[in-house]
C-alpha cells in the first residue's frame, strides 16, 4: 500500500463545528471512513494526542520539510486584526498570529482545504462591520483574494479548494479529501468559487420535502408550518448550491426538513443577507430572491396560475404543523 | 543540595479541548505555585450582533460554537421568549429538552472518549502496570473505544436531524418552541434511537443498567460497584483515578453555581438551580457580573451586570493576559459543569464526592458520567409524552424596546445569554459562556479564576512541559475556549 494521504488539520477564527460534524459520519464511521481511503490524520485539534510543544515540534518539522503533509485543511477564518497584527489569533503556545503560522505551512502542503464557510469566505465571523478583519483563505467575501491572493495555488498546483457551508456535511469533507487521496480532483472539479461540484451542482431545492407545497405555492406563515418556505420565511433552497436534501444530514435531517429556512450557508456573504434571515423581502408582494435561472415573468405567471390552482390538501396543511388533510379520499361512513 | 528553583513556562496549544488554550505556569519544587489561563482567539460576536433584527440572534449565536451549538441557541431562544413575553407549547418544551439533552450527552461522551481518556495511554506511563490494557482501548485515534462511541454517537445524533433538522447549527429552537412536529412514526423513531443509545451505555461505558448506576449513593456503594465492574469504561475510568489518586488532582474553589438545567415545566427544572458552598443556595441571577481588569478589553472601570456590560477589544490593554472576561457570582469565583449541576441538584453521590474531596479531575468526569446515565429514562419519558396534533411552537412578537436573559446549562457548565433591544434592533447582547467562568482571568482583586486556583499544587516533573497532570486538570473541565470569549 501506498504511504497514507497526510492531513493536518489547523482551527483559527471559527466554532469548531465543522469538526464536530465531521464526528457524525457514518456508513463507515469517520475512523473507518479515512483508513479505507488511505487517509491519515497527521494531527487534528480534537482527534489527536499531541499537544502542546510536541504539537508545534510536528508543524516545525513540516516547515523544514521533514515531514510531508498532503493537505492542509483550515477550518476558522484567517484572523488579520487588529490593524493588521493578527493578534485577535496568537497560536497558543508560540507567540505568533495564527495567519503566520497557516501561510507557512501552506507553501509546504500539496493542498490546502478550506473546511467550512469561515476558512473559504470569512464566513460568520466577518459578519456585522468585521472588527477583527476576518476573512477566508483565498476570498474575503465575494472579492477574490484573502490571505493568499487570486492567482495563488498550492505546491500540488491547485487553488484553495473550499469546502463551503456552516457547518459542512461530514461527507462534503470526507469525499473531498478522498478525490484528493485517489489524486481525482482537479480543476474541473471544483465550481466557480473553487467548491467541490461533488455537492454544489445541486441546489438545495432538490430532493425539497416540501415540493409539492413549492408547486403549488402554498406556504408556511409561521414556524413550524408546514408549507413551502420561500414566500415569508425566508428560504433560499431554489438558489443555494448543495445537496442537503439529496444526501440528508444525521440520518434524516436538512433545514428545511427540520422546519426552517435555508439560508445558503455555503455562498460567500450569507452571514450578512441584509434582511432578516428568517423573512423573505418583497417588492409589490412578490420575493426578491427568485430561483436562479428562471425568468421573473414567467415565475409571477407560473405562481399566480399554481396558486389559483392549489387542492385545499394544501393550502390547509400549508399552514398546520401536521397533516390534517390526507391525499387519500374521506372515509365514508358506512350507510352514507 | 536541591535548592527551591522557580521556573516559568508557556504551555500551548492544548488540543481536544474545543478551540485554542494557552496557560502559563510558574513552578516551584515540582509543584505548580501560580497559573494565568490565556484565551488567544477573539471573534466578536457580541459586537456582530448590535444592530441587527432580535430574532437573528437565533442564526448568529449557534455559531458561537460547535459544540454547544444547541445550548447557544436555546439561551438566545429563552432571551428572546422573555423580551416578547412567551413561553414554549408543551410539546416544544419537551422538544427542546430532547435536543438539548441530545447535545450534553454527546458532548459528554466525546469528552470522555475522545479528549480526556487518550492522554492516559500517553507514553509516560508506559511503565505502569495497567498501561497495555487501557492504552489498546483508549490511545487516541488508535484505540478500541473511540470507534466503538463514534458510531454510537452518530447514531444518537439522528434525534436532532428529526427534531432539529441537523445539528450542530439548527433554527429549530424558537423562543416559543421548536419547528418541528413529529409525526407518530417519527416519535417512535426518536425512541428507538434513546433506546439504542442507552444500549451503548449499559454494554460498553458502564457494563450494567442504568437504574443500577442510578442507585449508587454513597462513596462506599460506588467503590463496591467499581470493583464489580472494573472492565467497563467508566470501571476502567475508577481504576485509573484510584491508581494516579485523580482526586487529589486539580481542586478549585469548591464553589459551585447552576442555572438550572431541562425546564420540565415554567420555572422548575428536572436539575435543580443555586450555588453550593458547603450547602445549598438559591440562585440570584442579579449577582452575577464582569470584570474586565486583566482583559484585552477596555471602556469598563467597574465590573458590570451583563445588561450592562459592553465589548470593546483592546490588544494594548494594561495588564490584560487574555480575551476572556472575568465573570464572578456575587464576586466570587465559581465552578461550573456537570459536576456542580449534581451538587446542586443534591445527588447522593455526587454530594459525598464534594463533601470528601471538592472539586478536582476524578469527581469532575464522575458528575458527568453519572448524568448520562440519569438522563437516558428522562428522554424517554419526554419521547412518550410528545403529543401528535398538538401544538410544538407558539408564535411571539418581538417589542421594539425590552429586554430578556436566558440561562441554560450547556455539558460544560452555566450559559447565559443578556439581551437589551431598542428600537427594534438589538442595542446590547452579552453572553457568559461555562467556560468563561472556569477559566476566567484574575479580577480586580487579583483573584485568579477557577481554573488556575485549580492548577496550583499540582505536581509536575521538570518545569511542566509536557505534563499528563496538567493536562488532566486543564481537561476535566471540558472546556470550550470558542465559547469561553466568542
Amino acid at each position: 500500500m501506498n504511504r497514507p494521504f497526510r492531513v493536518l488539520w489547523l482551527q483559527s477564527g471559527g466554532c469548531g463545528g465543522c469538526s464536530l460534524s465531521l464526528l457524525n459520519a457514518e456508513s463507515p464511521d469517520l475512523y473507518s471512513t479515512l483508513e479505507l481511503a488511505n487517509i491519515e490524520m497527521l494531527w487534528h485539534p480534537s482527534l489527536s494526542e499531541a499537544s502542546a510543544s510536541e504539537f508545534i515540534e510536528l508543524i516545525e518539522q513540516v516547515l523544514n520539510n521533514e515531514v510531508q503533509v498532503d493537505a492542509l485543511c483550515l477550518e476558522g477564518s484567517v484572523m488579520r486584526g487588529p490593524n493588521g497584527t493578527g493578534r485577535f489569533h496568537m497560536l497558543a503556545g508560540t507567540g505568533k498570529p495564527m495567519m503566520h503560522w497557516i501561510r507557512g505551512l501552506a507553501e509546504k502542503a500539496k493542498y490546502t482545504v478550506a473546511v467550512g464557510s469561515c476558512a473559504a469566505f470569512g464566513g460568520i465571523t466577518s459578519a456585522g462591520v468585521n472588527k477583527v478583519d476576518a476573512c477566508g483563505l483565498q476570498y474575503d467575501g465575494d472579492h477574490d483574494g484573502g490571505l493568499f491572493d487570486e492567482n495563488w495555488v498550492s505546491p500540488g498546483g491547485m487553488p484553495v479548494i473550499n469546502i463551503a457551508g456552516c457547518p459542512t456535511h461530514p461527507s462534503w469533507v470526507t469525499d473531498t479529501l478522498t478525490q484528493l487521496a485517489m489524486e481525482e480532483l482537479d480543476i474541473n472539479q471544483l465550481d466557480e468559487l473553487h467548491r467541490p461540484r461533488s455537492y454544489t451542482d445541486h441546489l438545495v431545492h432538490h430532493g425539497c420535502t416540501r415540493n409539492e407545497f413549492y408547486e403549488f405555492k402554498a406556504s408556511a406563515e409561521t414556524p413550524s408550518d408546514q408549507g413551502c418556505m420561500m414566500e415569508h420565511m425566508g428560504c433560499l433552497g431554489t438558489q443555494a448550491r448543495a445537496d442537503c436534501n439529496r444526501r440528508p444530514w444525521n440520518g434524516e435531517g436538512s433545514c428545511i426538513r427540520g422546519g426552517y429556512a435555508c439560508i445558503n450557508c455555503t455562498a460567500p456573504k450569507f452571514e450578512e443577507p441584509g434582511h432578516t434571515f428568517t423573512q423573505t423581502p418583497k417588492i409589490a408582494g412578490i420575493p426578491i430572491g427568485l430561483p436562479t435561472d428562471m425568468p421573473k415573468a414567467w415565475f409571477v405567471a407560473l405562481a399566480s396560475l399554481s396558486k389559483a390552482a392549489t387542492p385545499e390538501r394544501l393550502s390547509k396543511n400549508a399552514i398546520a404543523d401536521h397533516i390534517l388533510v390526507t391525499p387519500g379520499k374521506a372515509k365514508q361512513e358506512p350507510g352514507k | 543540595m536541591s535548592e527551591s528553583k522557580t521556573t516559568r513556562r508557556l504551555l500551548g496549544p492544548f488540543n481536544r479541548v474545543e478551540g485554542d488554550l494557552e496557560v502559563e505556569v510558574e513552578v516551584n519544587d515540582g509543584q505548580v505555585s501560580s497559573a494565568w489561563v490565556n484565551s488567544p482567539l477573539y471573534r466578536g460576536f457580541e459586537n456582530i450582533l448590535v444592530g441587527k433584527d432580535p430574532i437573528d440572534a437565533l442564526v448568529y449565536t449557534p455559531r458561537i460554537c460547535g459544540i454547544c451549538s444547541v445550548s447557544q441557541s436555546v439561551a438566545a431562544a429563552r432571551a428572546l421568549a422573555m423580551a416578547q413575553g412567551i413561553d414554549y407549547t408543551p410539546n416544544g418544551r419537551l422538544a427542546t429538552n430532547l435536543i438539548l439533552a441530545c447535545e450534553n450527552m454527546a458532548d459528554h461522551i466525546s469528552h470522555f472518549y475522545l479528549f480526556f481518556m487518550p492522554d492516559f495511554a500517553r507514553g509516560q506511563y508506559a511503565e505502569q502496570t495497567w498501561y497495555k490494557k487501557v492504552s489498546e482501548r483508549f490511545k487516541a485515534q488508535q484505540g478500541t473505544a473511540a470507534r466503538d462511541m463514534l458510531p454510537a454517537r452518530s447514531e444518537f445524533m439522528h434525534l436532532t436531524g428529526l427534531l432539529a433538522g441537523k445539528w450542530p447549527h439548527s433554527l429549530a429552537l424558537q423562543p416559543g418552541g421548536t419547528t418541528r412536529a413529529l409525526e407518530p412514526r417519527e416519535r417512535i423513531t426518536v425512541l428507538g434511537k434513546i433506546h439504542s443509545f442507552r444500549r451503548f451505555l449499559e454494554n460498553t461505558l458502564f457494563g450494567d443498567k442504568l437504574e443500577a448506576v442510578n442507585a449508587i449513593d454513597s462513596i462506599e456503594a460506588l467503590k463496591r460497584w467499581a470493583s464489580e465492574h472494573a472492565d467497563s469504561d467508566f470501571g476502567q475510568f475508577l481504576m485509573l483515578a484510584d491508581e494516579l489518586q485523580l482526586a487529589t488532582l486539580g481542586r478549585s474553589t469548591d464553589h459551585f453555581l447552576s442555572y438550572g438545567a431541562y425546564e420540565v415545566d415554567e420555572g422548575q427544572h428536572l436539575f435543580n438551580s443555586g450555588t453550593w458552598l458547603q450547602q445549598h443556595h438559591p440562585l440570584q441571577a442579579d449577582a452575577i457580573t464582569e470584570d474586565i481588569s486583566h482583559s484585552w478589553m477596555h471602556a469598563q472601570r467597574i465590573p458590570r451586570h451583563p445588561y450592562q456590560g459592553s465589548t470593546e477589544p483592546d490588544a494594548e490593554a494594561p495588564d490584560a493576559y487574555s480575551w476572556c472576561k472575568a465573570p464572578r457570582y456575587d464576586g466570587q469565583v465559581v465552578e461550573v459543569g456537570a459536576l456542580a449541576r449534581q451538587i446542586i441538584d443534591a445527588n447522593p453521590l455526587a454530594v459525598a464526592l464534594a463533601q470528601q474531596s471538592g472539586g478536582n479531575v476524578q469527581n469532575r468526569v464522575i458528575g458527568r458520567l453519572l448524568e448520562l446515565a440519569q438522563l437516558i429514562p428522562h428522554m424517554e419519558h419526554w419521547a412518550q409524552a410528545l403529543k401528535s396534533g398538538e401544538a410544538y411552537c407558539h408564535q411571539g412578537s418581538t417589542p421594539k424596546e425590552g429586554q430578556g436573559m436566558g440561562l441554560v446549562e450547556a455539558a460544560r457548565g452555566s450559559l447565559g445569554h443578556w439581551l437589551r433591544i431598542k428600537r427594534g434592533r438589538i442595542i446590547n447582547y452579552q453572553i457568559i459562556a461555562p467556560t468563561t467562568w472556569n477559566f476566567s482571568p484574575r479580577d480586580e482583586n487579583g483573584v485568579p479564576g477557577a481554573l488556575e486556583q485549580a492548577l496550583v499544587n499540582t505536581p509536575v516533573s521538570d518545569d511542566g512541559k509536557d505534563s499528563a497532570n496538567i493536562q488532566h486538570v486543564v481537561r476535566s473541565f471540558d472546556p470550550c475556549m470558542v465559547c469561553t470569549v466568542h
